[in-house]
C-alpha cells in the first residue's frame, strides 16, 4: 500500500532534515581517530555532538538514579500520611529563622476546620519550627531482601514530625515523597512493556522482512489492522477485564502486557524495512552466497548492521508507553493505589475543582512531561547518530 | 479510480470483520456473563428478575451457545436490526445511548482535524521557507512540547486558566441554560464558544506532528532543481511556492489522517472525560467501570469503525490528489 510508504518516508525525512548533526569532528578526534574507530565509538562521538540529547541522556540517568535510591531519597515511606495535613499547602525551606538563628527548618501549620463543612485550612505558624536536616531517621525501608534501613537523605530531624515541601495530597501524603517513589514504577514500566514489544516486534518484523512474500502480506496486514484502531479504547477494554483481586506485581506485568500487545507493531515496521533494504546489500548476498545459514546471516550480519537504529527506535517507543500508563492510571483502569506511580498520583487530579484548591497534585504531570522529553531528546539523537557512515 | 475505490473498499472488509471480533472479544473477557452481571446489579439496588425474564434474556443474547454462535447473534442484530444491545447501567437499549453521544465525538474530532490542518499548514510553510529563522525554532519547540504533553494535563492546565484567569465557565459543551433547550442560533453559538478548549487540547499533539512532517516535505521539494529552475525563469517566490513545491508536499500530508485520526479518537475519551463532555468517552469509561460490556463493547467497535471509515475517506481523497497512489496501488 503505497499511501502507507509515503507517510513512513515522510516521517523519515523528518529525522534527516533535522539540523545540526553534521559529524563536526569532536576536540582531540583526528581523521586517523575516526578510521580506527569502531562503529559504536562513532555513534557516540556523533551523539555527543547534539546538545540536547546530552542534556536529555543526563536527565534521564537523574531520574533511574532517584528510581533506584527512591526509598533513601524520599523522606518519608509511600504509605504515611496524617490526615491533618489534607491538601496542606506546601512549606518553604528556610535557613534563617526570624530570630537570626542559622539552620534548615520550615514552619508548621496551624490547623482550622469549617465547622459546616469540615473542610481544613492550614495557616503557616511562624512559631512553630521544624528542623530539617540530612542523614535523619525516618521510616525504615528494605534495602536488599531482608537488610532494612532508616536513614532518608533528607527530611525532619525529629521522625514524628512531618513535613510537606510540596504539599500533601487528599489522605495528607507528602507530594514529593509520592512523587520520588512513583519514579520506580512510572520509569521501568516503560522499560519492561518496551522489552516485551521488542521480543515481539523483532521476530514478526523479521520473518516477515526477511522471508517475504505471503508471510510478510499476512503480517503486514495484522500490523496495518492495528495502526488503524485507536488504541486507548482497546487498551481500556483489556484493562478492565482485569480481575480486581489481582496482588500489584501481578496487575503490573498484565498492564505492561496489555500495552505491548500493541505497541510491537511500530517495532516491526522498522525492523522488516530495515530487513527489506538490507536483503539485496552486497554483504548480505556474500555472506548467503559463502555458505551462511539463515540464522547465522540474520544475527551476525544484517541485525549488528542496524542495531543502533533499533536502539533509537526503542528510545522512541519507551515516552509512549510512559504516557500510556500515566493515561490508563489517570483513568482509573491501569495501575491502582496502593501501587504508586505518576498516573495514579495524578488520578487525584482529575476534578478540575480539586485543582482549585491543590494544584500542587498536578507536579506528577510535570515530571511525566520532564521524563518523555528527555526520553524524546536521547531518541532523536540516536536516530540522527545511528548510522555514523552516513556523509 | 473506481478500481483504486473498490479495492480499498474490499480490503476493509476483513479489517471490519476483526473490529468486530476484537469487540466481542472485550464484552466476553470480564468473568461471569451478562446475565450474572445484571442479576448482582438488580439485587443491589434490592430488586429481582423473574426467572422467565432472565430465561428470555439468555436466549436473547445466545449466552449459553458457544462464542462463535453468541458472536453472530451479535453481530446479525447490529448489522440487521440496529441493535446493540441493552444497557444495564442505563436500563436503555445501547443503541439510543449512542445516538445521543455519537454526533459530538464526530462533531468533536472532525472540528479537532480541521483545526489541526489550519493551524499546521501555515506554520509548516513557513518554518520550511524561513529555515533556521527564530520563528521556525519557536515553532520546532512548540512542537516538542506538544508531543510530550499529555492530552489531560493540557486539557486540566487550559482549564485552569480558563476558569481563573478569564472566569469563563468551562466544561461540558453548553452552558446550563442550553442544556436541555431546543437547537437555534444562539445554542449553536454557545456550543462553538465551548468546544474550543477541547478542540485546542486535543489538537495540539497532532498539529505538532504535522507541523514536523510538512516542514520536512517541503524542505526536500524547495532544494529540487526545478524550483531553481522556476526561480532563474523569474516566476515570483510566491508563485514558485504555490505552484509546484507546495502541491507535491501536501500529499504526504494529507496521508497522515491515518495515524492522526486514531490518535484523536483516543485523545477524545481522555479529554472528555476531563471536561465532561458528553461523548463517547465518559460513555465508554462508564461502562468498563462498571462491567455494563455490552455498552463498552458497543462503542469500541463504532469508535474503530468509524476511524477506519474516515482513514479510507483520506485514502480516497489522496488518490484523487495523486495519480501516483492512485495508479500505483497494486
Amino acid at each position: 500500500m503505497s499511501i502507507n510508504i509515503a507517510s513512513e518516508e515522510a516521517v523519515a525525512e523528518v529525522a534527516t532534515a533535522e539540523p545540526g548533526v553534521e559529524p563536526e569532528a569532536p576536540d582531540g578526534t583526528t581523521k586517523v581517530d575516526r578510521d580506527r574507530a569502531g562503529q559504536w565509538r562513532l555513534v557516540w562521538w556523533r551523539f555527543r555532538a547534539h546538545k540536547l540529547a546530552m542534556v536529555g541522556l543526563v536527565t534521564i540517568i537523574v531520574i533511574y538514579v532517584i528510581a533506584l535510591l527512591a526509598p533513601f531519597l524520599a523522606p518519608f515511606s509511600s504509605t504515611t500520611f496524617d490526615a491533618d495535613y489534607i491538601y496542606a499547602p506546601p512549606q518553604r525551606v528556610h535557613v534563617v529563622d526570624d530570630d537570626g538563628n542559622w539552620g534548615l527548618h520550615a514552619l508548621g501549620f496551624t490547623l482550622e476546620q469549617d465547622p459546616e463543612t469540615f473542610a481544613l485550612t492550614h495557616t503557616v505558624n511562624p512559631e512553630d519550627r521544624i528542623d530539617l536536616g540530612f542523614f535523619v531517621r525516618g521510616d525504615s525501608y528494605t534495602v536488599v531482601g531482608p537488610i532494612t534501613w532508616d536513614v532518608h537523605l533528607f527530611g525532619p530531624t525529629d521522625p514524628d514530625r512531618v513535613v510537606y515541601l510540596m504539599g500533601a495530597d487528599r489522605i495528607g501524603r507528602d507530594m514529593f515523597s509520592m512523587l520520588i517513589h512513583g519514579t520506580r514504577i512510572s520509569m521501568t514500566i516503560g522499560l519492561v512493556g518496551v522489552a516485551l514489544a521488542f521480543g515481539l516486534g523483532v521476530l514478526l518484523g523479521g520473518i516477515s522482512g526477511y522471508v517475504g512474500g505471503a508471510v510478510d502480506t499476512i503480517i503486514q496486514r495484522i500490523v496495518e489492522f492495528f495502526m488503524s484502531l485507536p488504541t486507548l479504547p482497546l487498551w481500556l477494554g483489556l484493562a478492565a477485564a482485569l480481575p480486581q483481586d489481582w496482588s500489584s506485581t501481578r496487575r503490573y506485568f498484565a498492564i505492561t502486557i496489555i500495552l505491548a500487545i500493541i505497541a510491537w507493531t511500530d517495532l516491526a515496521r522498522v525492523v522488516r524495512g530495515k530487513f527489506l533494504s538490507l536483503r539485496t546489500e552486497e554483504f548480505v548476498v556474500s555472506a548467503r552466497l559463502d555458505g551462511s545459514p539463515g540464522r547465522r546471516v540474520i544475527f551476525r550480519h544484517m541485525l549488528p548492521s542496524f542495531s543502533s537504529h533499533l536502539i533509537a527506535s526503542l528510545t522512541l517507543s519507551i515516552p509512549a508507553m510512559i504516557l500510556a500508563e500515566t493515561s490508563l492510571s489517570f483513568l482509573g483502569l491501569g495501575l491502582k493505589a496502593p501501587t504508586v506511580s505518576w498516573g495514579v498520583l495524578l488520578e487525584q487530579a482529575q476534578n478540575f475543582r480539586v485543582l482549585q484548591d491543590a494544584p500542587w497534585l498536578l507536579l506528577p504531570g510535570v515530571a511525566v512531561v520532564i521524563a518523555v522529553l528527555a526520553l524524546n531528546f536521547v531518541g532523536d539523537g540516536l536516530r540522527d547518530a545511528a548510522d555514523p557512515y552516513r556523509a | 479510480m473506481l478500481t483504486f475505490m473498490g479495492r480499498r473498499l474490499l480490503y476493509m472488509v476483513p479489517t471490519l470483520f476483526a473490529i468486530s471480533l476484537v469487540s466481542f472479544l472485550i464484552i466476553q473477557l470480564p468473568p461471569g456473563d451478562y446475565i450474572t452481571t445484571l442479576v448482582a446489579q438488580m439485587e443491589n439496588d434490592g430488586q429481582s428478575l423473574d426467572a422467565a425474564t432472565i430465561e428470555a434474556l439468555r436466549v436473547r443474547y445466545g449466552l449459553d451457545e458457544p462464542f462463535i454462535v453468541q458472536y453472530w447473534l451479535w453481530i446479525s442484530n447490529i448489522l440487521f436490526h440496529g441493535d446493540f444491545g441493552q444497557s444495564f447501567q442505563w436500563n436503555q437499549p445501547v443503541a439510543v445511548l449512542l445516538e445521543r453521544t455519537l454526533p459530538f465525538t464526530i462533531l468533536l474530532t472532525f472540528s479537532t482535524l480541521l483545526f489541526t490542518w489550519v493551524i499546521a499548514f501555515p506554520i509548516g510553510i513557513y518554518s520550511a521557507v524561513r529555515q533556521y529563522s527564530p520563528g521556525d525554532y519557536l515553532a520546532t519547540t512548540i512542537g516538542f512540547l506538544g508531543l510530550a504533553i499529555p492530552n489531560f494535563l493540557l486539557a486540566l492546565g487550559l482549564m485552569y486558566v480558563a476558569l481563573f484567569v478569564f472566569g469563563q465557565s468551562v466544561g461540558g459543551l453548553f452552558s446550563p441554560e442550553y442544556e436541555t433547550a431546543p437547537w437555534s442560533l444562539a445554542k449553536m453559538g454557545d456550543l462553538l464558544g465551548h468546544l474550543w478548549i477541547p478542540m485546542v487540547v486535543l489538537g495540539t499533539a497532532g498539529t505538532a506532528g504535522l507541523i514536523r512532517v510538512l516542514r520536512a516535505n517541503l524542505l526536500d521539494e524547495l532544494r529540487k532543481p526545478y524550483v531553481v529552475a522556476a526561480r532563474s525563469r523569474g516566476l515570483s517566490e510566491p508563485r514558485i511556492l504555490l505552484k509546484y513545491p507546495l502541491r507535491v508536499a501536501v500529499n504526504p500530508f494529507l496521508s497522515t489522517i491515518g495515524w492522526v485520526l486514531p490518535a484523536l479518537v483516543s485523545g477524545e475519551i481522555i479529554v472528555s472525560q476531563v471536561l465532561s463532555l458528553p461523548t463517547t468517552g465518559p460513555l465508554l469509561l462508564g461502562a468498563l467501570r462498571s462491567q455494563d460490556m455490552y455498552l463498552a463493547g458497543a462503542v469500541i467497535f463504532i469508535v474503530s469503525v468509524l476511524t477506519v471509515v474516515g482513514t479510507l475517506l483520506s485514502d480516497i481523497l489522496l488518490a484523487k490528489l495523486d495519480p501516483r497512489v492512485r495508479l500505483g496501488a497494486k
